[in-house]
């Protein structure tokens, strides 16, 4: 059995502090920009919005990029955000979240793809 | 191998020979039903080969051609361009130029007026001038179709978001409009607008009249989870059953599928740019990449011959290899 000390709980929580922030990393979402405000990354592949739903605060930004070789577009259903142009290979598209609420959005050329924005204070 | 139908003991257009055929002519494609009403059939490569002309109880010949995507340059084909001129020089080679081309949409990839530039300039050198078009979702990315109505719907009359209808030797051709203002979550759309047109158009038309449908997006539920449908097909489809010989030709898949119901005839070209994958056997419909001395394998154009007297019309694919 493994006794946590102080120094090897230091040890543990340094650990899984670098961790967690590689686990967001890897899995796009959110990561710190480097005046660290948080960005939020919508990664486009394989016909699909990932992550498909996410939750930002208010005034944060959302970056979406586009991985596969078919064009793209992310738009708001109801038109209550601006919508990108159709988005190419590797190509960003990022916007402000606004107003609080929750937000539907869909790729006006894949209608299948669909994704949600949950806008918090 | 015959090219007509010898036994037709049903009446219907189809013999074993010709059922068989048929399924030759959907190469890796799938044939749902057979009920009747089917073809006769002679590649392109075949007619070149006898250096013959075509049937002559033949009474129009066009040919079909789809998914250029000029713009794009990726793995599945760096030099869509090139693919494309390969597909006209196939269609200047024959014997006997058909009458007129339709294309069934993505001209471009992403809609930019240079590609739709480079796909004028190229189609300059085909024998065939007329043209009929409908557009793909990748020519309407960012303007909702401006662009490309402005530029293919001169010789037409068209309505609404760019559907039309004409007649030739008889035939009734529709042209519809699927790709636009497209609902999340949803599948290819007519809207409520063009059905109601749709229904006016053809509603003074003998049923014997043979109608050719040409849409960009497949007018039937090929695979819906990859999108490729049209959610009120049905409903359009339904104004149409009426009539003796049906004939629906979309593009969108970049595969040949052939499904016969009655006498309703649905059928999807080739892309001159790249293939993309059979329905459901990989992650997503994206382009499909094969080794090189297969592209030419993959893509094509299709021909259609209309015969009086005739229920159906012969659909025919070859590729450019």
């Amino acid at each position: 059995m493994i006794t946590l000390t102080p120094k090897n709980k230091m040890a543990a929580l340094l650990c899984s502090i670098v961790f967690l922030n590689l686990s967001l990393f890897a899995l796009g979402g959110e990561v710190k920009n480097a005046d660290n405000t948080k960005q939020n990354r919508i990664e486009i592949k394989d016909f699909a919005f990932n992550p498909q739903k996410i939750t930002v605060k208010s005034g944060e930004k959302i970056t979406w990029i586009n991985h596969d070789e078919e064009p793209h577009t992310v738009v708001s259903v109801g038109k209550k955000f601006q919508r990108s142009s159709g988005l190419d290979t590797d190509q960003e598209f990022s916007i402000i979240a606004g107003a609080p609420g929750t937000y539907e959005y869909f790729c006006s050329v894949h209608p299948k793809m669909t994704g949600t924005i949950v806008v918090e204070k | 191998m015959p090219d007509y139908i010898s036994h037709d003991h049903e009446h219907d257009g189809i013999d074993r020979r010709g059922f068989l055929q048929c399924m030759a002519w959907a190469g890796t494609g799938l044939l749902w039903t057979i009920s009747g009403g089917v073809l006769a059939s002679r590649t392109l490569a075949e007619i070149a080969k006898a250096g013959g002309s075509l049937p002559a109880a033949t009474d129009l010949s066009f040919l079909q051609i789809s998914d250029s995507h000029i713009g794009f340059n990726k793995e599945a084909n760096k030099d869509v361009t090139e693919t494309f001129k390969i597909a006209l020089d196939r269609i200047n080679a024959m014997p006997t130029p058909p009458a007129f081309l339709i294309h069934t949409g993505d001209i471009t990839q992403l809609s930019k007026p240079e590609e739709f530039d480079t796909f004028d300039q190229v189609l300059k050198s085909c024998r065939t001038k007329d043209v009929f078009y409908v557009p793909g979702e990748h020519d309407v990315l960012n303007d909702g179709g401006k662009l490309y109505r402005d530029r293919y719907l001169k010789s037409v009359e068209a309505k609404g978001s760019g559907w039309y209808s004409f007649n030739k030797n008889g035939v009734h051709f529709i042209g519809l409009v699927n790709v636009v203002n497209l609902q999340a979550g949803g599948l290819g759309q007519l809207g409520d607008e063009q059905l109601e047109w749709l229904e006016a158009d053809v509603k003074d038309l003998g049923s014997s009249t043979p109608i050719v449908v040409f849409a960009h997006i497949p007018l039937w539920a090929v695979y819906p989870q990859w999108g490729w449908g049209t959610s009120d097909s049905e409903q359009a489809l339904g104004y149409l059953k009426r009539f003796g010989s049906l004939t629906v030709l979309n593009g969108h898949i970049h595969q040949v599928l052939q499904k016969v119901e009655g006498n309703v005839t649905f059928h999807t070209a080739m892309s001159t740019a790249f293939p993309q994958p059979a329905p459901g056997t990989a992650p997503s419909p994206g382009p499909m990449k094969v080794p090189a001395e297969q592209l030419r394998s993959l893509l094509g154009l299709t021909n259609v011959q209309y015969k009086q007297g005739k229920s159906a019309l012969a659909v025919v694919d070859s590729n450019l290899s």
